[in-house]
């Protein structure tokens, strides 16, 4: 079976002056899926992410949205093609009210974002009754609601997650991954990067595993998940 | 608690028809002389500029102490193009006026304006590199700026008359030209941080990193707001130089510029209504002190601590105050509202009969 690919990354470098963070790496988002990259701290995931969206300028390679070469764009140009990406730590704006947060995401469209505005409070019916409150008096939990929900507001057909589950509670983690899989049941492809291996390859279609800088491994979700390496690297099971 | 929009409208209105009447009766010499006409008039200046540095300060989250710098520029633009032609010899005595520019007259308004303009670009054109930086090093850069300009203004003799200024500026004869202005830049300022520019402008102080990868170009909107208040604050020193008919390069020495960051800091960085509130207070408090200035002997007895200076040892006393105890200034972020108002005379009330109640 031949997938659409949404995004396809080929041969991507990103480098920190002399520092390679990420090193020739290749693959490719289906549509409508949820991909993975899971790693250890400083195998250049977010680096991967922050190239893709253009927050850093990838040092070889290319980048391609629905056949169109990202690389060498600029960030708001990105955005307004529809690839969102939800800051690592959440990054929401403090002092501004939820509402205001939500607006802000919608930065790069000039229609009516009522409609929106409702969609995302639905999805996240806390932000509803906080709407007024400022975004930096939310709980960690709701704050990351706030960041999906803010990116959501750009209409992406691509919504790229770093560490969507940092520094939150096992249950409100579940919560997290939840909404998660409901965006995707509503058509959003997801390129999720995280640490909790448990949990994202749970959740994933797609899983590839990076090391310094290199995909390592990839396979399915429930084939990572079965897989001795794995278990014993990431997710805290002893090899038989 | 809230109050009907009905209610709040004609408080709004109330307000507005008093003002309009308290400049008029100022204006009439019905109340008041020319030294309250004076500071009120400085104070509606003092509230443009503090406002535009608060658009840069307190809503896009950039350190910049430019603001002397730009000032200068509309001053002097609007000093060389409307000083009268006639006097223009008796003043550049030392070298005459280059005889192109002593060609060009032109109307104040217009003159206001391009001097706006020039600093707008001026802006852009420092901005590009400059607005890079963050926090200290920004505000060193524009520091430098301004005192660059000041000392460019202090060498074009032919020009802006070097060190010995321009005088004969012709003067403004109403309190409704500074008023009038200061009502326009605030009203386009208003507008503009409630539009989408604004909650841009908000977001990049918030998190300038989330708010790139909201798409949000950091480099255009930095300029766009820098432009701005820069434009406007250029605006506001044409008014000045019009005020004081006479402008020299002395007196946009980098220290005016704090008066302005007090304004600010005062008011609330993030807060338009507490930035003319405070504009108001600094201005007038300032002239207000001024009896620390004056000796004073007390039973024939001269204090020696009061003399020329200690004025401003009081005032920054003041502002130690200020710093410690109310760190976010009179507004903080919030903006004036008759809600505001009407829950803070409840909230009062409540305390105040809850006392009775308990004694």
């Amino acid at each position: 079976m031949s997938k659409e690919y949404i995004l396809e990354i080929s041969n991507l470098s990103v480098s920190y002056g002399g520092i390679k963070a990420v090193k020739d790496i290749s693959f490719a988002v289906p549509k409508g899926e949820v991909v993975t990259l899971i790693g250890a701290n400083g195998a250049g995931k977010s680096s991967t992410l922050r190239a893709i969206v253009g927050l850093e300028k990838p040092a070889a390679g290319s980048i391609k949205f629905a056949g169109e070469e990202l690389a060498g764009l600029s960030t708001d140009a990105i955005v307004e093609k529809g690839i969102t990406l939800v800051p690592e730590g959440r990054r929401v704006f403090p002092n501004l009210t939820v509402l205001e947060n939500l607006k802000i995401g919608a930065y790069m469209r000039k229609d009516d974002l009522s409609k929106d505005i409702e969609w995302v409070c639905d999805l996240f019916p806390r932000l509803k009754e906080r709407s007024w409150q400022k975004a930096g008096t939310l709980s960690g939990g709701e704050q990351q609601m706030l960041a999906i929900g803010r990116a959501l507001m750009s209409k992406p057909s691509v919504i790229m997650m770093d560490e969507p589950s940092l520094g939150l509670a096992p249950i409100v983690v579940q919560g997290v991954f939840d909404i998660i899989k409901e965006i995707n049941r509503q058509g959003v492809t997801i390129l999720l990067v995280e640490q909790n291996a448990n949990m994202a390859l749970k959740a994933a279609d797609q899983a590839y595993v990076m090391e310094t800088g290199r995909i390592t491994m990839s396979g399915t979700g429930t084939e990572l998940l079965e897989n001795d390496d794995i278990k014993a690297a990431y997710l805290g099971k002893s090899k038989k | 608690m809230n109050m009907s929009k009905k209610t709040k409208n004609i408080c709004t209105a109330i307000l507005i028809l008093v003002a309009v009447i308290l400049i008029t009766l100022f204006d009439n010499d019905v109340i008041g002389n020319a030294y309250i006409k004076r500071v009120l008039n400085l104070a509606a200046i003092y509230a443009i500029i503090s406002v535009s540095m608060n658009l840069v300060n307190g809503f896009t989250g950039m350190f910049s102490l430019g603001q002397a710098g730009f000032m200068a520029i509309g001053a002097f633009t609007v000093a060389v193009f409307t000083v009268p032609a006639e006097s223009i010899p008796s003043i550049f005595y030392i070298e005459p006026m280059a005889p192109w520019l002593a060609a060009i007259r032109l109307p104040f308004v217009v003159a206001l304006l391009v001097g706006g303009l020039i600093a707008a670009v001026l802006a852009l054109i420092i901005g590009y590199p400059v607005l890079r930086l963050k926090s200290d090093y920004l505000a060193i850069a524009t520091l430098g700026f301004s005192e660059i300009i000041r000392i460019v203004f202090t060498q074009m003799q032919t020009i802006t008359n070097g060190a010995l200024g321009i005088k004969c500026i012709p003067g403004i004869t109403t309190m409704w030209v500074p008023f009038g202005a200061a009502a326009i830049c605030i009203g386009i300022m208003v507008l503009l941080i409630n539009s989408s520019y604004g909650r841009a402008f908000k977001a990049i102080r918030e998190d300038d990193i989330a708010a790139e990868a909201m798409g949000i170009n950091l480099s255009f909107h930095k300029n766009l707001s820098f432009a701005i208040s820069s434009f406007f604050t250029a605006i506001a020193g044409g008014l000045f130089a019009s005020l004081l008919t006479a402008v020299d390069p002395k007196q946009f020495y980098f220290t005016l510029t704090y008066n302005f960051l007090l304004i600010i800091v005062l008011g609330g960085m993030g807060s338009v209504t507490g930035t003319i509130i405070a504009s108001f207070i600094i201005t007038g408090g300032l002239e207000w002190l001024r009896f620390f200035d004056e000796p004073l002997s007390v039973m024939g007895y001269n204090i020696p601590i009061f003399r020329a200076g200690l004025r401003m040892v009081v005032f920054s006393l003041l502002l130690m105050i200020l710093v410690l105890f109310y760190r976010k200034g009179i507004m903080g972020q919030k903006e004036f509202s008759w809600d505001g108002i009407y829950n803070w005379i409840m909230k009062v009330k409540t305390r105040l009969s809850r006392k009775k109640g308990g004694a």
